[in-house]
């Protein structure tokens, strides 16, 4: 058994210095589909840097888990297509690295947990072998060092009698239970960086609760940056640094938590916002965004949410609005984003 | 007559556990619903919360009759809902309807729009003659806010919150007095969801309807409820108005549950009062003794062991099922 192989896990040579830890630039993907081609992402960019949390936030479709698919490179080609853009990490652009370079990022690198913890975990094998699978390939360490290695991280992600759970099931374990294991699994391999797709979407907010505060833990301990994707604004504005708000394909407001839930940038944001209902406020009618969002086989012309703004102006309707800097770290995709900051 | 449109008491839904291939025994029971009392008032919207398994959807079923109960009552305008049979039966299914939760399975792939809302007057066709029930379907698409004129498509031409709409219609179509909403929205994205819960409170209006409205999120439960009811493995533990659960909750669950709701609102990070809970809840086939929240409670002494805490009032002016029930106020 060779064990020089965690050696070779980073060939320092593709980084350049001082570059981001992560930056998505100007990534366009199509679904090449038998209906027509599907625009899925339009020019998104974002960066995280270490320790920091970016929160990609978005309804369904908007194209945010797309984004994520294709920063591991587990997007499926086909249908899909990555038809422009670059993601590098380090400075490197992964697009172009070989499929080897690729599996080598892929955990030590960037890791990802799942919405779904059941149907992401194999129900044939213990949670401890699909822990220590990856450290027996990967890193090339012994069954025996590889167990008690696992067992350590299922301490670490707070599973009460690790000794014991390592060698159950996936089914044993409760749904809370299950996304602790599934992050243990992740920072296995010690990465950089994590994506966290929708990861408490489908516990109950008790658990919630208690996942955020173990994802929140252990970046702070690890200084990892963190892409935090979902839907949920009350979970965003608990823990993100930054925000990136998505819609049809694109970044359509990009800011400080605090200052995107104070002054929204984009009048897809602000509907958003004001479309929740509250747990501090009782309010009578809520306000509505209307209409539906668009289909991606047919993005609307210009801005592609036109036609459900409410400040819809002529010059929504034919050009595409660029990226407006409104302050430092603040982009707006709205024509009228500087009004909307300012007035009223 | 009183003015509750519905009172339950001491409703009993256990489920029994079976083990073996031929000869099956019986080891055991999940005690999804374990002795619930409540009363829908006329035209009001209770809303009932809790997390997975802790029975309120096995409440709405049983209160439909598409669960036997165990044991215990539960009446609609005085008459019994678990003993009714044929006639009478087919008369409760007029008067109350459900709203299911998953848009996508709840509608028949294979009919149109048109068939879907217009197959309960197959069964009831005292309430629209056959040949006014094309009519009165576009009169229902065009009440839940969609397009008469797609009487003909069918579901999956309609994106998720279209088919909500579409399930709020087929359940309004006999002119029904109770609707139960079995987490309505919480498969629709933000935007759908305030749309459709706008839509739900209108139709409250119109057709002066009562709402058993259950959900799992509580900022949704709040927004439409006139009074709510927090149920844990199978119980209720607290029972108010809208503004006494959340304003002045008594039972640590109750607390707990507020508590860890994410408030969209950056500023108040860190500035909360956070109660986290330790663990999952417990197996509903084997609940714990006394008090059933003891095995997370902060609060738990001994007589919590033995004791079952009553569903009553001690403190604020409403129920909450806790031997030592405190005010505490969470939400900012």
């Amino acid at each position: 058994m060779t064990t020089t192989r965690s050696e070779v896990d980073f060939e320092e040579t593709a980084r350049v210095p001082g570059a981001p830890l992560l930056e998505v630039d100007d990534l366009f993907v199509e679904f090449r589909t038998r209906d027509g081609v599907a625009k899925v992402l339009n020019g998104v960019s974002y960066r995280v840097e270490p320790g920091e949390t970016l929160a990609v936030l978005g309804e369904s479709g908007s194209g945010k888990s797309v984004t994520a698919q294709t920063i591991m490179g587990i997007l499926d080609m086909p249908p899909g297509v990555i038809t422009g853009g670059e993601i590098r990490f380090h400075g490197e652009n992964l697009l172009k690295a070989s499929s080897r370079r690729r599996r080598e990022v892929r955990g030590s690198g960037i890791a990802m947990i799942f919405q779904d913890a059941l149907s992401a975990l194999n129900p044939v094998f213990t949670v401890g072998f699909q822990i220590e699978e990856q450290l027996r390939l990967r890193k090339g360490m012994s069954r025996k060092d590889a167990r008690k290695r696992a067992i350590e991280l299922l301490d670490q992600v707070k599973i009460p009698n690790s000794k014991g759970r390592v060698r159950q099931y996936p089914h044993e374990f409760s749904g809370g239970m299950r996304q602790r294991a599934m992050i243990a699994m992740s920072l296995a391999l010690d990465p950089e960086m994590l994506i966290a797709d929708e990861p408490t979407t489908a516990l109950d907010v008790t658990v919630q609760a208690q996942i955020m505060d173990l994802l929140k833990d252990i970046q702070v301990e690890r200084n990892m940056g963190l892409i935090l994707i979902t839907h949920d604004l009350g979970v965003v504005a608990e823990v993100a640094d930054r925000i990136a708000v998505m819609y049809a394909g694109r970044i359509v407001e990009q800011s400080h938590a605090r200052d995107l839930y104070r002054k929204p940038g984009h009048p897809y944001t602000q509907g958003l916002l004001d479309s929740l209902p509250r747990l501090d406020l009782k309010g009578t009618e809520l306000r509505t965004i209307k209409g539906l969002p668009p289909s991606l086989l047919n993005i609307p012309q210009g801005c592609p949410f036109n036609p459900r703004c409410p400040r819809v102006q002529d010059i929504c309707k034919t050009e595409v609005p660029p990226q407006h800097r409104l302050a430092p770290g603040r982009l707006s995709a709205c024509h009228f984003a500087e009004e909307l900051i300012s007035g009223d | 007559m009183t003015d509750n449109i519905i009172e339950v008491r001491d409703l009993v839904k256990h489920f029994p556990v079976r083990v073996g291939v031929l000869f099956k025994r019986t080891v055991g029971y999940v005690r999804a619903v374990d002795g619930v009392s409540f009363d829908l008032k006329r035209g009001e919207t209770l809303g009932v919360v809790g997390e997975s398994g802790c029975g309120k959807s096995t409440l709405a079923q049983v209160l439909m009759r598409l669960e036997p109960a165990t044991s215990g009552t539960a009446t609609f305008e005085g008459r019994d809902i678990l003993k009714m049979k044929g006639g009478e039966l087919r008369k409760l299914r007029r008067d109350i309807q459900i709203v299911l939760q998953d848009p996508y399975t709840s509608l028949n792939p294979r009919m149109t729009v048109g068939d879907i809302i217009g197959e309960p007057f197959e069964i009831h066709p005292e309430v629209a003659p056959k040949g006014s029930r094309a009519k009165k379907v576009r009169e229902l698409l065009d009440v839940v806010g969609l397009n008469p004129e797609h009487i003909n498509r069918y579901p999956h031409q309609f994106s998720g919150g279209q088919r909500q709409r579409i399930g709020i219609a087929r359940a309004l179509a006999l002119r029904p007095k109770v609707i139960v909403c079995d987490e309505p929205v919480s498969a629709l994205d933000v935007s759908i969801q305030a749309q459709v819960m706008n839509l739900l409170g209108d139709l409250q209006t119109e057709f002066g309807l009562s709402y058993v409205f259950i959900a799992h999120d509580l900022s949704v439960v709040r927004h439409l409820s006139d009074r709510v009811a927090v149920m844990y493995l199978g119980k209720m533990v607290e029972v108010g108005t809208e503004e006494e659960i959340y304003e002045h909750p008594t039972h640590p669950y109750t607390q707990a549950l507020l508590s860890a709701v994410p408030v969209p609102d950056p500023e108040l990070r860190n500035q909360r009062q956070v109660i986290r809970l330790e663990g999952d809840v417990p197996s509903p086939v084997d609940p714990p003794s006394g008090c059933r929240f003891r095995t997370r409670c902060w609060k738990a002494q001994d007589i919590c062991a033995t004791a079952e805490p009553e569903l009553v009032t001690r403190v604020a002016n409403h129920p909450s099922a806790c031997h030592f029930a405190e005010e505490k106020s969470i939400v900012p």
